[in-house]
């Protein structure tokens, strides 16, 4: 007996269900949120978006916390530190007692050192892989090597960074006696090896773009493949490429582990490419994982060297980023 | 005129040759690059594989770090890394799928929405050791999380949260029009259509994407240098509050110490390390194969 009525109740909501969609359909979804579910749902409609935006909002902070941190904290260390000593000093020097001198050049030296050489390896090498892939390799060479140039990139840095002490360093002494055990040369080459897929991978993806027709014009009018390649296919993709390359210094500047394994923790303002020498990141990692008491003055200066870090690579992050902009073909 | 029509051709027929040893040439050269990289990987595998093999046991597992290398092992490291990802795998992936439904599908195309767009790609140009730097201010001090699981997670999932985001919003974007439709069309509301409809048919590329995105967080190792991660840890943490050691610290640590014997436990860790990445990038290979086809 106490069936009756609950149908009854299903049969009414039912029919003025029916009802309503009858008489209104176009904002159907409108209507029924609010004949059927009352508040509810409305304000579920209403509070979701707001969490949602409210998660997007975390990357934003994300920047806005790494670029407080990283002024306020500078800020305390030019307390210390004379803003000119530390454009101009040529000496890197915290951890003397009486004479500590912070100039920030040996450290950027030894990134670009680090960088320079990592880029000579990596570009050659990367354009050509890129360009045998798309332009010469056959269907099953390009789905063997699109995996491997994966596994490359998922390779973590500190993975390179042992191979580069245990492995590149050895080597390159045998060849080179005069090299010593920490030098610029093997962290740059691993750093270089560590760039490749990047390279590879984003200038492929530009020179596949150019379409099809263009690449058989120029076959058709007796160009060969490595003509069609250099004077067509290369220059309409030339924005894409320069952008991989950009993007692959880029992760050339900001790399630490391989650095910090094989350079050494020695900030040089010699131009030598044999000797130990310290970059941006590793200053940073040396000082970290020694145990530089909050508030002192090295503590303070991490921070400004990952100031002039995150200033260079945003740099160059943006000039890719113009360069892909700006000079892009379109078809 | 024929007379110097076919010098012409003649001349062509001379530099054809000349032309077609000179593609080969460069294709060769090509090929050699990429014979490099894939030699290069190889020798990688090869060498370290060669090196710790035979550290590989039972025991290395079992035993925590050691100032006696044949007593060394990796207990300590890859519980603290286990430890890490439980908090890595949830906050990253609730706030990075959230940011990726809100700004696909809630977001107005305004001067907002491509700020917080640009802002994200640029964040995944930024280095991770100065992502260190944020969580040793904001998570170690200012928190007062100290180097903790939480901070180290916290931190590293910022560092990731980029990567999933833009992953996450291909596969929403990816969901097709007329399911979104269909599912209106019945009377569900933004909400239902988006948890019921785009959410279900998305997660394989959000999953995909995510993966990747983890296996990432396992190697990355500056970031837990800077937040003050120890690498001499011969306890296991039991919250989040505890201190830890995580894998790749723990093969940082080996690897610069002078004697070989401890080279040969780093390239044992690495071993474990690449395992681990390599089981998740199968997963994820695996889900991106299985899913395609649709």
């Amino acid at each position: 007996m106490k069936v009756m009525p609950f149908i009854g109740v299903l049969g009414l909501k039912g029919a003025i269900g029916l009802k309503t969609k009858e008489k209104e359909l176009s904002p159907v979804q409108e209507l029924l949120e609010k004949k059927y579910n009352g508040g509810f749902l409305n304000r579920r409609e209403k509070i979701i978006p707001i969490i949602l935006f409210f998660m997007a909002a975390v990357s934003v902070l994300t920047t806005l916390g790494i670029v407080l941190t990283l002024i306020f904290e500078t800020i305390t260390f030019f307390g210390d530190v004379s803003v000119v000593e530390f454009f101009t000093a040529t000496e890197w020097y915290p951890f003397s007692e009486t004479e500590a001198v912070y100039g920030i050049w040996p450290l950027v030296l030894g990134t670009l050192k680090i960088t320079l050489i990592a880029s000579l390896f990596a570009v050659p090498i990367g354009l050509a892989v890129a360009l045998y892939l798309s332009e010469y390799a056959g269907v099953r060479t390009r789905k063997i090597m699109k995996p491997i140039l994966e596994v490359l990139a998922g390779v973590p840095t500190i993975v390179y960074g042992f191979f580069a002490l245990t492995f590149v360093t050895p080597v390159l002494r045998d060849l080179f006696p005069s090299i010593e055990l920490f030098n610029a040369i093997s962290p740059g080459i691993v750093v270089g090896i560590m760039i490749i897929p990047t390279i590879v991978s984003l200038s492929e993806d530009a020179l596949s773009s150019v379409p099809e027709p263009v690449r058989h014009g120029a076959l058709a009018i007796g160009s060969t493949k490595w003509e069609t390649a250099s004077k067509v296919i290369f220059p309409a993709a030339l924005s894409g490429i320069l952008a991989s390359i950009v993007l692959g210094i880029s992760r050339a500047i900001g790399e630490t582990m391989i650095v910090s394994i094989a350079a050494g923790s020695t900030p040089s303002a010699a131009l030598d490419l044999t000797s130990s020498l310290q970059t941006m990141t590793s200053y940073i990692v040396q000082v970290t994982t020694g145990d530089a008491g909050f508030g002192t003055t090295i503590y303070y200066s991490i921070y400004a060297v990952g100031f002039t870090l995150f200033v260079f690579t945003l740099a160059m992050n943006a000039l890719a980023q113009f360069i892909s902009k700006r000079f892009r073909e379109e078809y | 005129m024929e007379n110097v029509d076919r010098i012409k051709s003649e001349e062509m027929i001379n530099r054809i040759d000349g032309r077609l040893t000179k593609n080969k040439i460069v294709k060769g050269l090509f090929f050699i690059a990429t014979l490099f990289t894939l030699i290069m990987l190889v020798v990688l595998l090869y060498r370290i594989i060669a090196q710790g093999a035979p550290y590989l046991s039972w025991d290395f597992l079992q035993n925590f770090a050691s100032r006696r290398p044949e007593q060394a092992g990796i207990k300590a490291a890859v519980i603290g890394t286990i430890w890490m990802m439980a908090v890595v795998v949830p906050t990253a992936a609730i706030f990075g799928v959230g940011s990726a439904i809100y700004l696909e599908e809630y977001a107005k195309k305004n001067t907002l929405t491509r700020w917080i767009q640009m802002n994200i790609s640029n964040l995944a140009g930024v280095p991770s050791v100065v992502f260190g730097l944020l969580g040793l201010t904001i998570f170690v001090r200012l928190f007062g999380f100290g180097n903790s699981i939480l901070a180290a997670g916290f931190t590293m999932s910022l560092l990731v949260l980029p990567v999933i985001i833009v992953a996450s919003q291909e596969a929403v974007r990816a969901v097709p029009n007329e399911l979104k439709e269909a599912s209106y069309g019945l009377g569900a509301t933004k909400w239902q259509t988006i948890s019921r409809v785009v959410i279900p048919y998305a997660i394989p590329g959000i999953a995909t994407g995510s993966i990747l995105a983890f296996s990432r967080a396992i190697g990355e190792t500056a970031p837990l240098i800077v937040v003050g991660i120890p690498t001499f840890v011969a306890f296991l943490p039991s919250g989040v509050f505890d201190s830890f050691t995580a894998l790749p610290m723990q093969i940082y640590n080996w690897t610069s110490r002078p004697q070989e014997e401890f080279h040969n436990l780093a390239a044992a860790g690495i071993i474990v390390l690449l395992v681990v990445l390599i089981m998740m990038n199968s997963v994820a290979v695996w889900i991106r194969n299985r899913y395609q086809s649709r």
